[in-house]
């Protein structure tokens, strides 16, 4: 297989206006006769579901919640990022394609990173005709802020709700659309396997969450915007139903999984507190705005402090280490992700760490409360703060929050061409379920922006180069595929039910969460690596022999849901430690301890790793099967990434 | 109604750990787990709900249930859950509603009627950042529904409220603010929520602290409505 990323030909700034006037059109009134599936209504889903709506497509947008303003975009803190340079702070197209190149460690692609970054700018505006009301200075304009791996103010924001404010104006024109009958919508309804006809994308299998019911739906082209993996590891900030499932079972059925060991690992989450807890809490990124990090300089400190010999305010200035400030003068605080969340676990490796368990840094305000006067900060960051008061029970204004990095996004996902169409003719990913922009670390703030470019700015163009060529004849969904497929779902799930086992779904999910995190996580190395593999195989064999799942399928059973995502977790896990395990070099979130500076950076291999991992399914128990795609650099020049 | 014995609960678990807990328990005895909505379990996206000891969310304020931690009830409690209860809120099963008739109130126009490209640069239109804050205030509601749960009338007026307003505000919104105010009233009406008496509990409880002055701007906004003719019936 060769995998071709129909890059178009030209120079960088040039490819996507040539692109869009070379693709193929379809005539507003042939529009009609095309069916276009979207599963998921997160950011990419939302917004691809509505604009196709507006385009003329029929749609049908598939969501697991009871609504889809409910998709995990709606909890994105920070901000979303945009080329304006309304700050005049010297931004521009290239530097965000620059910084996100950069910050990804030079494993994506160039001229995708180069279109996000130019349709930034259109995000935005678009958004605020929407209504969403961004924050505003007191002349009316928008304000912005700065975020990690970035030396420019371009993040555009909603107090620390964000994510949430672009989701429902991307909800709200999706409700638009569904009230003009262009758009039917099925929420409480979960994508379980991809129907293919011809060697082409032709529908899915569904189960309805409310009655069990499988059901088929037959389309001409299927976009998945089903999110990441990042629950492979159970303790994640995703959302608890954030499942790989859609896009897993699509990867079984021929498309190809590109860089799956490319996970982020976020450094501002308020640290583990017991064995129930059931989720992370991430604390936004654009704290590290005015937060200054920092642990004690000694271990005998650290240890006393920890013990409660000592207060914090017992420790005097010059015993804090602000390693950020003190390795990186330049980018101090505002480091990328991967590198902050590397050094806390660095300092509490060493023994350095705060907290009951020693597994947490400090995110200390107390310089900018004193600076900006205290409610500057509570109209920056007040929800935050809050949410830090209601779980730890400590009040941030006055004691420093305690943090720890825990897994977030995904890089990897399924692998897409130019045009965001997966190996699979008429497959289509969007969002984080694709791979393609970000490389081996995403910068903070790019994800909405990524979501809503593939959604608003890129699919209803390229999806229509596609159906263009498709005849209008639709597939009945009495084909044989679709039978084939239902009974297969059908199948499975049957086979959940009748293990009756004694350990259940979610005590899977921990054991194989804390292989991930143990040894697929901020740290990795082969040794570890190839044990994790053979504990995955054995966990997964004991799940399908002991797993617990009772109730019957035709009905609301939260057990058979879970069972199913768990099952395919089981299975991504594997893939992504043999991804990880391939990979001889460290680069952003990939962090192989054999290969590291003297100064602990990652140390990329140029040479022999500077391209796309996609890998092709074989069943499961087999090896996967790697295609490459080289990564070419024609308008950065690769380097050892610093931020000193 | 069916009691159950929960062990092992530590102050710092969240209420719907406590439920996870109780439900791995039920697992293990070949029980069937108790359904409960919930997703994000950071009080955004709006997907938990439950009636706790008569109070929407549980007892503390401004906290929705997946936020509410087990610190805020004693060992030994006996504690009391109810699904939201409102006509317009069928039961599925367990706990779990289905709220559908919320998201069918947004269709009926909760929205600018604009489509994706060929708008005006964002900064065109300045907006004064009191107005922007407050709109921003008002489009913080999460649907969750709990306004509909504490209101002795099962009124969705609180969410109306929060969307009409937010979007009458600001400038890209007025101009169809007289039709949305016009269907998404006469859609909530169809649904069989019922009328609002001004009591005030849905603020009370509200999650996110939507204010009862939304309200207030909504009934402004549908007597302009009514008191022009170009508008829906």
């Amino acid at each position: 297989m060769i995998l071709d990323s129909k890059i178009p030909e030209g120079p960088l700034a040039e490819k996507w206006d040539k692109h869009k006037f070379n693709v193929k059109l379809v005539n507003p009134a042939n529009k009609r006769k095309y069916e276009v599936i979207v599963v998921g209504t997160g950011l990419a889903g939302a917004s691809a579901a509505a604009t196709l709506g507006e385009l003329g497509y029929n749609v049908k947008a598939f969501c697991f919640q009871d609504s889809p303003r409910r998709a995990h975009s709606i909890a994105a803190q920070g901000g979303i990022n945009a080329a304006k340079n309304y700050q005049n702070d010297g931004d521009s197209v290239f530097r965000l394609f620059y910084d996100t190149i950069k910050g990804g460690d030079y494993r994506a692609r160039e001229a995708n990173v180069y279109r996000l970054a130019q349709v930034s700018v259109d995000i935005i505006d678009q958004c605020v005709a929407q209504g969403v009301p961004f924050a505003r200075e007191y002349g009316g304009l928008l304000a912005n802020r700065s975020f990690g791996g970035a030396q420019v103010s371009r993040t555009f924001y909603a107090r620390g709700q964000t994510g949430q404010q672009l989701l429902l104006g991307a909800y709200s024109a999706l409700n638009r659309q569904i009230a003009y009958g262009k758009v039917k919508m099925y929420p409480r309804t979960e994508m379980l396997d991809l129907v293919m006809v011809d060697g082409k994308a032709r529908g899915i299998v569904v189960r309805n969450l409310i009655t069990g019911k499988i059901e088929s739906h037959s389309a001409h082209a299927v976009v998945l915007a089903t999110g990441g993996y990042g629950n492979v590891f159970f303790l994640s900030t995703n959302a608890m139903g954030s499942n790989a499932t859609a896009a897993w079972r699509a990867h079984k059925k021929g498309a190809l999984f590109a860089n799956p060991c490319f996970t982020q690992i976020h450094p501002t989450c308020i640290p583990v507190s017991g064995e129930y807890q059931s989720k992370l809490t991430l604390m936004s990124e654009s704290l590290r705005n005015d937060g200054r990090v920092w642990v004690p300089k000694t271990v005998e400190l650290a240890q006393r402090l920890r013990r409660g010999e000592i207060a914090i305010n017992d420790i005097a200035e010059e015993d804090r280490d602000y390693y950020l400030e003190r390795k990186y003068p330049a980018f101090g605080n505002l480091v990328p992700r991967d590198v902050a969340s590397r050094n806390a676990k660095l300092v509490c490796d060493e023994g350095r760490g705060v907290g009951g368990s020693g597994l947490a840094v400090y995110l200390d305000f107390a310089d900018a409360i004193k600076r900006d006067g205290q409610p500057a900060i509570a109209a920056k960051y007040g929800n935050l703060f809050e949410m830090y008061a209601k779980i730890t029970d400590e009040n941030p204004y006055e004691k420093p929050m305690r943090i720890y990095p825990a897994v977030h996004y995904t890089m990897g996902g399924l692998w897409v061409d130019y045009n965001l169409m997966t190996n699979i003719p008429g497959l289509y990913a969007t969002g984080e379920c694709n791979f393609s922009d970000h490389g081996a670390n995403r910068l903070g703030a790019s994800a909405l922006m990524q979501g809503l470019a593939d959604g608003y700015f890129v699919i209803p163009y390229t999806i229509g180069d596609y159906l263009a060529q498709m005849p209008y004849a639709k597939v009945s969904t009495d084909h044989p595929a679709f039978k084939e497929a239902e009974e297969a779902v059908i199948a499975k799930n049957q086979q959940l039910l009748s293990i009756k086992g004694t350990r259940t779904v979610d005590e899977f999910h921990k054991a194989l969460g804390l292989l991930m995190w143990d040894y697929c996580g901020m740290a990795r190395n082969a040794e570890g690596l190839q044990f994790a593999k053979q504990e995955i195989r054995k966990l997964r064999d004991e799940f399908w022999r002991d797993v617990k799942v009772t109730g019957v399928n035709e009905e609301l059973n939260i057990t058979l849901e879970k069972a199913n995502r768990v099952a395919d977790f089981l299975e991504l896990g594997e893939l992504m430690v043999d991804d990880a395990l391939h990979r001889n070099e460290s680069c952003g979130g990939h962090f192989r301890e054999e290969y590291q500076t003297p100064e602990n950076e990652a140390l990329r291999d140029d040479e022999n790793f500077a391209y796309v991992a996609a890998w092709e399914f074989t069943g499961v128990g087999n090896e996967p099967v790697l295609h490459k795609e080289d990564l070419k650099f024609e308008n950065v020049k690769l380097t050892q990434r610093s931020y000193k | 109604m069916v009691t159950y014995p929960v062990k092992g609960i530590s102050p710092d678990m969240s209420f719907l750990e406590m439920l996870d807990v109780l439900n791995e328990d039920l697992l293990l005895r070949g029980d069937e787990p108790i359904a409960f909505d919930h997703d994000c379990r950071e009080g955004i996206c709006g997907m938990c709900s439950l009636y706790i000891n008569g109070r929407a969310h549980g007892p503390e304020r401004g906290t929705t249930t997946c936020q509410l931690h087990m610190r805020h009830f004693k060992d030994g409690d006996t504690i009391t859950i109810e699904p939201w209860r409102a006509a317009a809120f069928p039961v599925h099963r367990d706990l779990v509603v289905d709220r559908s008739a919320m998201d069918r109130i947004q269709q009926a126009g909760g929205y600018i009627s604009v489509n994706t490209g060929g708008v005006p640069d964002a900064n065109t239109i300045p907006i004064p950042k009191t107005i922007a804050d407050k709109a921003f205030d008002a489009a913080t509601c999460i649907q969750c529904g709990a306004c509909v749960a504490a209101c002795k009338n099962a009124s969705a007026m609180l969410f109306l409220s929060a969307k009409v307003s937010q979007l009458a505000m600001l400038p890209q919104g007025k101009v169809e603010a007289k039709t949305r105010v016009e269907n998404m009233l006469a859609q909530h009406d169809a649904e069989g929520f019922g009328a609002c008496s001004n009591i005030g509990a849905c603020a009370a409880e509200c999650p996110v602290g939507i204010s009862l002055d939304n309200i207030a701007m909504l009934n402004r906004e549908y007597i302009s409505a009514k008191a022009t003719s170009e508008n829906v019936a």
